[in-house]
Formats: C-alpha cells, sequence, structure tokens
C-alpha cells in the first residue's frame, strides 16, 4: 500500500525543512527562552527571599527600638526618682548647713562680744585706775606728805577695790 | 433554556443551509458513476502533486506547485504540476500514473513501454505544508525569544505569554522528569519535535488551503521524526546503556554461543523507535481518514432520497465537528506522546547503572 511506504522526496524535504527548525530553535530560540525563565525565576525568589529578610529585619528592628524606648523610660523614671532624692538631700543638707553656720555665727559673735565686753572692762578698768590714781594723787599730794604714807594708803585703797570687785 | 433555543435554532440553520448542497452535488453524482469512497478517502490521505482548494466535476480550483524530478535517461527536470492538468496529460514523457504500482505518482515511460519511477523530489502538497509550519513555528518561537529578550523580568501577557507557559509546561512536566539530569542538552531539541509535531497537527485540521495537507499522518516525516530519536538516544548513551544492550545481565550461556540476549536488545532499541513512527502516523492518519469518510456520508446518501439525505448530513455535520474536537485533542497528545517517550528513551540511554535511575519505564502504557 502507497500509504505506508515513505516517499524518498517527502523523507528529503523533512529533513531539510525539519533540519532547518531544529537549527535554527536549538541554537537561537529554546535556549535562550529556557535560560530567561530561568533567570526570571531566580530573579523572583531572590526578591521574595530578599523582601522577607527586609520584613523580618523591619520587625527585629522594630523589637530593639521597643526594648530601647521601655529601657529609655525606664531610666527616665529612675533618673527623675533619683532627681527627686537628690533634691531634697541637697535641700535638707543646705538647710542643715545653714543651720550651722548660723549657730557658728551666733557663737562666734557671742564670744566676740563677751571679748570685747572683756576687753572694754579692762580698759575701763584701767582708765579708772589711771584716773583714780591721778584723781587720788590730786588729793593726796594735799593730804600725805610722805611717800610712804602714801603708798600704804593706796595699796589699802587698792585692796578695798579688789575685794569689793570680786 | 435560552441556551438550548440557541442551539436549536442553529441546528436549524445550518440544516437550511446544507441541504441545497447536496442536491447539487447529486446531480453531478448522478451524470457520473458511482462515488467510490475508498479511493477517494485514500486519494485526500496521500500525498499530491497540486494543492486542491474545490473541485467540481471537471472544474479544479487549484494551487500549482513545482515538480522536480530526476531520470536516469533524461536528466533533471523543473516544471510546475500544472502541466499535468489534473492528471490527464503528460508532459515530456512525465505522467501521473492512474492505476498499478505507481498510482499517483509521477512515471516515466520509457521505450519499451514500462512505467518507470524517477527520482521524485517534487515540493507536493505535504512538502510545501512541512515548510509553512516549520516557517511558522521558526517565527512564534523567535517572536517569543525575542519578547523574553527585550524584558527578561518582567511577565509577558497575551499570546506570548501563553507560548510561555505552553513551552514550560512541556520542558518542566515531560522532559525534565522523563530525562532526569542534564535534561538541558536534550531539552531545546525535544521541544522542537514537540512543536513542530502540534503544529503540523493543528495544520492538518484546518480543511483549506494553507492547512488540511495529511503531513504527521504521512509515513516519511513520521520516520524522519523516529529516525532522529533513534540516533539521538543511542549515540548519547552512556557507557551502562551500551553494556546492557550488548552484554545485558543474564546467565552467560544465553550470551555466548549464540548472542541471543545481544540480538533481542538490538531489536528492542530499534522496537522503541518503530513504534513510535507508527504511533503518530497512524492516529493522525486515523484521524483525517474519520473526518473525510463521515463527510463522505453526505455524498453516500444522496441516491436514498433527499429526506434521509437531510438527516444525514445533519449527522455529518455534528459527528464531524465532534471528531474535529477529538482530533484536536489528538493533536495535542500525540506531540506529546511523541515528546515524553523520546524523552524517556533517551532518559533510559543516560542511566548511571542497571535500572537505576528511571522510573518512567513502562512507554508501554501509552
Amino acid at each position: 500500500m502507497s500509504l505506508l511506504t515513505p516517499e524518498p522526496g517527502l523523507i528529503f524535504w523533512m529533513l531539510l525543512s525539519f533540519g532547518i527548525v531544529v537549527l535554527v530553535l536549538t541554537k537561537y530560540g529554546f535556549p535562550v527562552i529556557l535560560k530567561m525563565v530561568e533567570q526570571r525565576k531566580n530573579f523572583i525568589e531572590e526578591s521574595l527571599l530578599s523582601a522577607r529578610k527586609a520584613r523580618e529585619e523591619l520587625s527585629k528592628l522594630k523589637e530593639t527600638s521597643e526594648a530601647l524606648l521601655s529601657k529609655t523610660r525606664l531610666e527616665q523614671a529612675n533618673i527623675l526618682r533619683e532627681t527627686a532624692r537628690l533634691q531634697e538631700q541637697l535641700i535638707e543638707k543646705a538647710r542643715e548647713e545653714a543651720r550651722t553656720e548660723s549657730d557658728k555665727l551666733i557663737v562666734s559673735a557671742r564670744q566676740q562680744i563677751e571679748a570685747e565686753k572683756e576687753e572694754a572692762l579692762l580698759t575701763l578698768r584701767n582708765e579708772v585706775t589711771l584716773l583714780s590714781v591721778d584723781l587720788a594723787e590730786k588729793i593726796l599730794r594735799k593730804k600725805l606728805g610722805t611717800k610712804e604714807e602714801q603708798i600704804s594708803l593706796i595699796d589699802s585703797l587698792m585692796e578695798e577695790i579688789k575685794i569689793s570687785q570680786s | 433554556m435560552k441556551r438550548r433555543l440557541h442551539i436549536f435554532s442553529l441546528t436549524v440553520l445550518l440544516l437550511l443551509f446544507l441541504t441545497p448542497l447536496p442536491v447539487s452535488a447529486g446531480n453531478n453524482a448522478d451524470s457520473r458513476e458511482e462515488l467510490n469512497v475508498k479511493e477517494f478517502i485514500l486519494e485526500h490521505l496521500a500525498d499530491s502533486y497540486e494543492w486542491q482548494i474545490v473541485s467540481n466535476g471537471n472544474w479544479h480550483l487549484t494551487v500549482p506547485l513545482p515538480v522536480i524530478l530526476y531520470s536516469k535517461t533524461s536528466g533533471w527536470h523543473l516544471f510546475m504540476s500544472s502541466a499535468f492538468q489534473h492528471g490527464a496529460t503528460a508532459h515530456n514523457g512525465f505522467s501521473i500514473a492512474s492505476s498499478g504500482k505507481y498510482k499517483g505518482k509521477v512515471v516515466e515511460s520509457v521505450n519499451n513501454g514500462d512505467a518507470v519511477r524517477p527520482l521524485d523530489l517534487s515540493l507536493t502538497k505535504n512538502a510545501l505544508s512541512l515548510w509553512l509550519s516549520s516557517l511558522l513555528v521558526i517565527v512564534v518561537m523567535m517572536t517569543v525569544t525575542r519578547s523574553l529578550r527585550r524584558n527578561p523580568l518582567s511577565a509577558a501577557k497575551g499570546f506570548i505569554g501563553m507560548m510561555e507557559m505552553f513551552i514550560l509546561s512541556v520542558n518542566d512536566e515531560v522532559i525534565k522528569p522523563s530525562i532526569g539530569r542534564d535534561y538541558e542538552r536534550y531539552a531545546p531539541y525535544l521541544l522542537t519535535v514537540f512543536f513542530f509535531i502540534f503544529t503540523n497537527n493543528l495544520m492538518g485540521l484546518i480543511p483549506v488551503f494553507p492547512g488540511g495537507a495529511n503531513v504527521t499522518g504521512n509515513i516519511a516525516v513520521t520516520m524522519v521524526l523516529a529516525l532522529i530519536t533513534y540516533l539521538t538516544v543511542n549515540l548519547t548513551g552512556t557507557k551502562a546503556y551500551y553494556k546492557d544492550i550488548l552484554w545485558p545481565d543474564v546467565p552467560t550461556w544465553l550470551k555466548v554461543p549464540i548472542p541471543l540476549m545481544p540480538v533481542v536488545e538490538i531489536v528492542g532499541t530499534l522496537t522503541k523507535p518503530f513504534a513510535l513512527m507508527i504511533r503518530l502516523f497512524a492516529n493522525i492518519m486515523a484521524g483525517h481518514s474519520i473526518v473525510l469518510g463521515l463527510t463522505m456520508l453526505i455524498f453516500v446518501t444522496v441516491s436514498m432520497g433527499s429526506a434521509v439525505n437531510s438527516t444525514m448530513t445533519f449527522v455529518s455535520v455534528i459527528f464531524t465537528v465532534f471528531i474535529d474536537f477529538v482530533e484536536l485533542l489528538i493533536a495535542y497528545i500525540q506531540a506529546y506522546v511523541f515528546t515524553l517517550l523520546s524523552a524517556v528513551f533517551i532518559g533510559q540511554a543516560r542511566m548511571e547503572s542497571h535500572g537505576k535511575k528511571n522510573v518512567l519505564t513502562k512507554e508501554e502504557q501509552l
């Protein structure tokens, strides 16, 4: 049957046309298509991977920032508390110091007053002594003729003064 | 409901449209002798020197094709097939045999009156169809390639996107699992085979001029395809594959005095591409025969009266449409099977050691 016997002419044309198709498509067609698709697949995979990584990083970043924030808040509270305490302390200390200072001042003022009083008393006494000596001299120049009389008199007087003073 | 009405009105329209046609054909059939169905179908399945578009009685509308011949006595000849006037006349001593061993082929009458077949390299209907399909495949694939080259990182849309999906589905689901490792070496060739067969199958389904040739249903075409698969399988095999053929793992007495098993194995390598060749050829030819036979129903029943003829016309059209849909499926399936089995055979020839790699060896399942 002629349908089952291959025609040499058609075999020739088939070899030629199919050969050209194979040559063109295996050289310029399918390898390029497959390569490009592979490239695109890789690109998409990479993009997905990097997107996931970025998302992960973002969430990690958020977490750390959250932690940092809460830590900072805690610190802030601590600092505030500390500051308040310090302030109180400082005020207390200042008050204390002021008190001691004023006390000291009062004491020293009192001492000075005492000392000045003493001095004033001493000067006054000396003055008084000199005055009284002068006075007594003037009086005694008229009354006591001798020196011995005078001294004994003075001594007795002095004794008296001392006694009265103490 | 609306849909049913639609179908109904469509069939009525079809009937009205189709009834006058067999009447005129009937007139012709009456004037001529009884229509020979077998002859008609075989003639349409076979290759021809001209591309018939419409024929009515003695009036033909055809595309003439070049006839290229080499005769031992008179050398090379090149002329258009219109010189034969549809097989009626001879040209330069060449004529189309109307009967005998070379029926439908160009023969040369030599001096003693015998008809001798010259070397016939005519660009026949099938050959031209092959070129057209080849051109189509190349244009489509190069368009896809160019579009991919232009913007490789964005997904293509429309026809190119579809072709891309198609190519990838064949690559990833047929070629890759069947061959296994280093499938990249064979993928371009197998994809070419797939799309070449598929395009030719589809072109064969178009009934008018650029299509309609029974290309993949011609044994010469499938023979070349099977032969290339055979060469690819057996020239790129691994050592383990050749050893399995020439010195298989069987008791020594089966190999040494008479090389029984090696012979069986070598015949086995031949039967695989032979099956490929016959499967594609037979499937496509059968599809064409069925469509032609169903169409012939209309012309055969003309003599049985117009009622029978109308009914059979209706049945014929419905069945032809149905078979054409089935043929669309077969166009894909046969291209798929040819590619799959070629890939499986290549995968077997690429095995590392006996029976180790291939899972998909049951090609008989298909």
